[in-house]
């Protein structure tokens, strides 16, 4: 019976999620053509083991070759790690003041506030940043409410930009960041800032040696968990971001639908694939190491 | 409470619902321009009502919503009871990692390696292939949810049955599962609305006569800012906030988080 | 099944050879145990000594790694927990918390008729001093009731051993001596089995008929509680039940009465007990009497009170001996006691005082 309860979840594992990556492997390494599908070499199932050779034999590195040298493909690649990046560091900033805010708030506000943290996770991500354009285009609240208080003279022109696009996710993905963050705050003693201060520690001290050090397996969860999926982001470089930000889930996605190009939108799955989902298994199978480790 | 603590507070809370309060306040608006207000109007709302392909993509939404969040909410908590009780087993790691591979891939990139599995079977694109694949994303999520919970299960609660002379099966029926039942309404809700939130994954595997809500949202958004858009946005957060409203509501009665 | 609880005196529970390994752990080695019907036993030992899987390895919830567990003559090693007639009170308790106290007290009783099974849950909860209660939900309840509740579904099937691991744990100290008597009159009502796991010597004296004491695995001694308490099979045991003075010394020789000699750092000393060779004798510090100076008859030990602390009825010393060990003593604190610095004689009755072999 216990042996029976994996077979299930694993077939479906297998055919929805580990078959379609092998299969968008070999699609990357084939050529396009016009065709149905539009791709080449179609694995010919009744040519037997020669089918399997002339299928081999037809698969080429040519679609990574293009993502190593257009120009284009590396910007994209460039901008996204770094959009990513900045809007991590951001995040961290502006999300461990609230997470220390909501771990240091009344045990009974904690959940509300937990909850309040939540609720627009759950409302629609399209909505959410759809809200933004209203807000940062020319005409919208941002410039007129900055121009009614004088700071600006001219609409700001921020809509279309890599700063819309920061914008966007930093505010999109707050809730990712302060909650790991809070998880590991609500959970220290909270004696051991009040010793520090006992020791002698000022204020700022205390934050630097003690509140931060604690917080930094929180921090990390965070910025993985952030950093990640904001790489392969789609909706909010296409929605705030016009038409100069290039990233690559927007690379992929244009590929893919503008251009008919399957094998290099797969190309391009794969590259995002190696390069950002595989250090987040290692750093998993490192910290369960750890933690095993230390039982 | 510090004076810093309130102001961090406000200030994180004020930037998450700002954006949708002003979205919410413009749906009233009686102008057509979203940025001028032009008095208070529901006339939006009636042009909502009255758009059909809208409310077409609303059902097709709720149906593939409410067949993935089963499908998930019964895989995934098989794969999370796998997990906790199926003790060592052969390529339990590798189990593990596509349990989470949904979690943390780019959606793009789960979306094109799924149609690409769905051409290459030949399997037609529509409400099947767009359950598929909300369930695989829905499943991994489903079973952290439910692992969580059974991981903070008491042991001795399903010993006690045991020993109280219930089999396997009546202990799982009237033990495990009315103590995890809470996790599997609140995994449920989560698949559902991941599946109804659902774009990018929903462009790729959907096909003609299979138009999501967020789907027909986005190709109407690409166009610019529109006040019916405000309407449905509305609809849709007051709809997910009584939902999520009344989960907590629920599993907080229950005195089990 | 009888609406009065069924004299256990079939059941009669039998380990030989009993082992359990985790991995590389072993947490019971090679144990044998036989209960007398109707026997209150106590397996008393520190955490980790193994008494918790010992009883978990009874109830089922543990596969034996060796030997065999029989029950009123039959097998019942390989029988999954569900189709043993034994029950089990858990530490936590393990109410149901999603069901009423009856439901709970009633989830045993699954084969009875619904009259039958309403009348039984009412005689439970009329044992048990919880009248109704029935319809409560167990996390209304307090801990000592909870602690009734998780009896009264134990004992619904009435089992033909009870296990309960440290039932009175999570009670606090006035209510567990409370308790302590109530469960202790329970057993005898009922004349069930009852194997009780607990950390506290003072508990498995108060309520066992034995003490089965474990260490690392394995049951170092099993009795009742006078000869654990005058006749340890090791320091552990002796340690374990009261204070002790423990002397090493070598047998020399035997008297008449078995009384045996012993040459130890403090010149020759006498104690009862059959060991050879190597030898440790326990001397409890109450059976040590104090003089200010030697008394006539037998042999007394000169030392000197180092410390005293008053204990309310009785006053604890202790006394440096010649060769510079410590003994503990304690007087009845009526005695005008001598005090810190002050020369004594000590001296004790050897045949209260018992002699264990050295390498036990």
């Amino acid at each position: 019976m216990k042996r029976l309860l994996p077979v299930l979840p694993a077939l479906w594992l297998a055919a929805f999620v580990l078959l379609p990556v092998i299969l968008t492997l070999k699609i990357s390494l084939s050529t396009p053509a016009t065709a149905q599908p539009p791709y080449l070499p179609v694995l010919d199932w009744s040519a037997g083991i020669e089918g399997w050779g002339n299928f081999l034999e037809a698969l080429d590195f040519t679609n990574f070759e293009t993502l190593a040298s257009d120009a284009l493909y590396r910007d994209a690649a460039m901008s996204s790690v770094t959009l990513a990046a900045i809007a991590t560091a951001i995040l961290a900033l502006i999300g461990t003041p609230i997470a220390l805010a909501m771990a240091r708030a009344p045990e009974r506000w904690q959940p509300l506030l937990v909850a309040l943290l939540i609720v627009p996770f759950w409302t629609s991500f399209l909505i959410r940043i759809y809200a933004w354009i209203a807000i940062l285009k020319p005409e919208g609240l941002l410039s007129a409410g900055l121009m009614w208080l004088g700071l600006i003279a001219q609409p700001l022109e921020i809509l279309n930009t890599q700063g819309a696009v920061l914008i966007g996710l930093t505010y999109a993905y707050l809730p990712f960041m302060v909650l790991p963050l809070y998880a590991v705050l609500a959970k220290r003693d909270p004696r051991l800032p009040e010793a520090a201060a006992d020791l002698g520690a000022g204020p700022v001290r205390v934050f630097w040696s003690v509140t931060l050090p604690l917080a930094r397996p929180g921090l990390a969860a965070g910025a993985l968990l952030c950093f990640v999926p904001m790489v392969g982001e789609f909706i909010i470089p296409d929605l705030l971001g016009g038409s100069d930000t290039l990233m690559l889930g927007r690379v992929l996605w244009s590929e893919f639908f503008s251009n008919r190009d399957w094998p290099l939108a797969s190309a391009v799955a794969i590259l995002v694939l190696v390069l950002v989902v595989g250090p987040l298994i290692l750093f998993r199978e490192d910290e369960t190491t750890a933690r095993e480790g230390r039982r | 409470m510090r004076a810093l603590d309130r102001i961090a507070l406000s200030l994180g809370l004020g930037f998450l619902y700002a954006p949708i309060l002003i979205l919410v306040i413009y749906s009233f608006n009686a102008s057509a321009l979203v940025t001028v207000w032009g008095g208070f109007s529901t006339r939006w709302y009636g042009v909502l009502l009255a758009d059909v392909p809208l409310r077409e993509a609303a059902r097709v939404s709720l149906v593939v919503a409410f067949a993935a969040a089963g499908v998930a909410t019964v895989f995934g908590t098989l794969a999370a009871l796998a997990l906790d009780r199926g003790g060592r087993f052969a390529g339990r790691r590798v189990f593990t990692g596509l349990i989470y591979a949904p979690l943390v891939m780019p959606e793009v990139i789960t979306g094109l390696s799924l149609l690409l599995l769905f051409v290459g079977f030949g399997l037609d694109r529509g409400l099947l292939t767009l359950v598929i694949a909300h369930a695989t994303l829905g499943l991994g999520f489903v079973a952290v949810i439910v692992g969580a919970r059974l991981r903070g299960l008491d042991r001795s609660l399903e010993e006690a049955a045991a020993d109280l002379g219930a089999h396997p099966a009546r202990v799982f029926a009237t033990v495990t599962l009315p103590l995890i039942a809470p996790s599997l309404a609140a995994a449920f809700l989560l698949a559902f609305t991941l599946s109804l939130d659902d774009l990018v994954l929903a462009s790729f595997v959907s096909g003609p006569g299979a138009t999501t809500l967020p789907m027909r949202l986005y190709s109407q958004v690409r166009l610019g800012v529109n006040p019916e858009i405000n309407a449905a946005s509305t609809l849709l957060v007051g709809t997910v906030t009584a939902i999520v409203l009344t989960a907590s509501w629920l599993t907080g009665r229950r005195g089990v988080a | 099944m009888a609406s009065t609880p069924v004299p256990a005196a079939a059941g009669l529970l039998t380990c030989a050879g009993l082992g359990k390994r985790f991995g590389t752990h072993v947490a019971v080695a090679d144990l044998d145990l036989t209960l007398q019907p109707g026997e209150f036993v106590c397996l008393l030992g520190p955490s980790g000594c193994g008494k918790s899987t010992l009883l978990r390895l009874i109830a089922g919830f543990e596969t034996p790694s060796a030997g065999t567990i029989r029950l009123g003559g039959t097998d019942i090693t390989a029988d999954p927990p569900h189709r043993r007639p034994v029950n089990m009170m858990f530490q936590s308790y393990a109410l149901f918390p999603h069901m009423s106290v009856a439901a709970n007290i009633a989830y045993g009783l699954s084969g009875l008729g619904r009259a039958a099974r309403q009348a039984r849950v009412d005689e439970l909860l009329r044992l048990v001093r919880l009248d109704g209660f029935g319809p409560r939900r167990p996390d209304t309840l307090s801990g000592g009731q909870r602690q009734r509740v998780a009896l009264a579904r134990a004992l619904a099937r009435a089992p033909q051993v009870l296990l309960l691991d440290e039932p009175l744990g999570a009670l606090d100290r006035a209510l567990r001596e409370e308790t302590q008597g109530e469960l202790r009159a329970l057993q005898r009502r009922l004349g069930t089995n009852f194997i009780v796991v607990t950390h506290d010597p003072a508990e498995a004296l108060a309520l066992a008929d034995r003490i089965g004491v474990m260490e690392a695995g394995r049951l170092v001694q099993i009795g009742d509680g006078a000869s654990l308490y005058e006749r340890p099979a090791n320091r552990f045991v002796a340690g374990l039940l009261g204070d002790v003075n423990l002397i090493p010394g070598r047998v020399l020789g035997r008297e008449a009465g078995g009384l045996a000699g012993l040459d130890t750092a403090l010149g020759p000393l006498r104690a009862l007990g059959a060991a050879e060779g190597e030898g440790i004798i326990a001397l409890r510090p109450e059976r040590i009497a104090l003089a200010r100076a030697p008394s006539g008859d037998g042999p007394a030990l000169p030392g000197q009170v180092v410390e005293t602390t008053y204990l309310g009825d009785r006053i604890r010393l202790r006394v440096r001996l010649a060769d510079g060990s410590i003994w503990r003593v304690s007087a009845p604190a009526e005695e005008a006691c001598p005090g810190v610095g002050e020369s004594v004689h000590l001296s004790y009755p050897p045949e209260r005082a018992w002699l264990m072999p050295a390498a036990a």
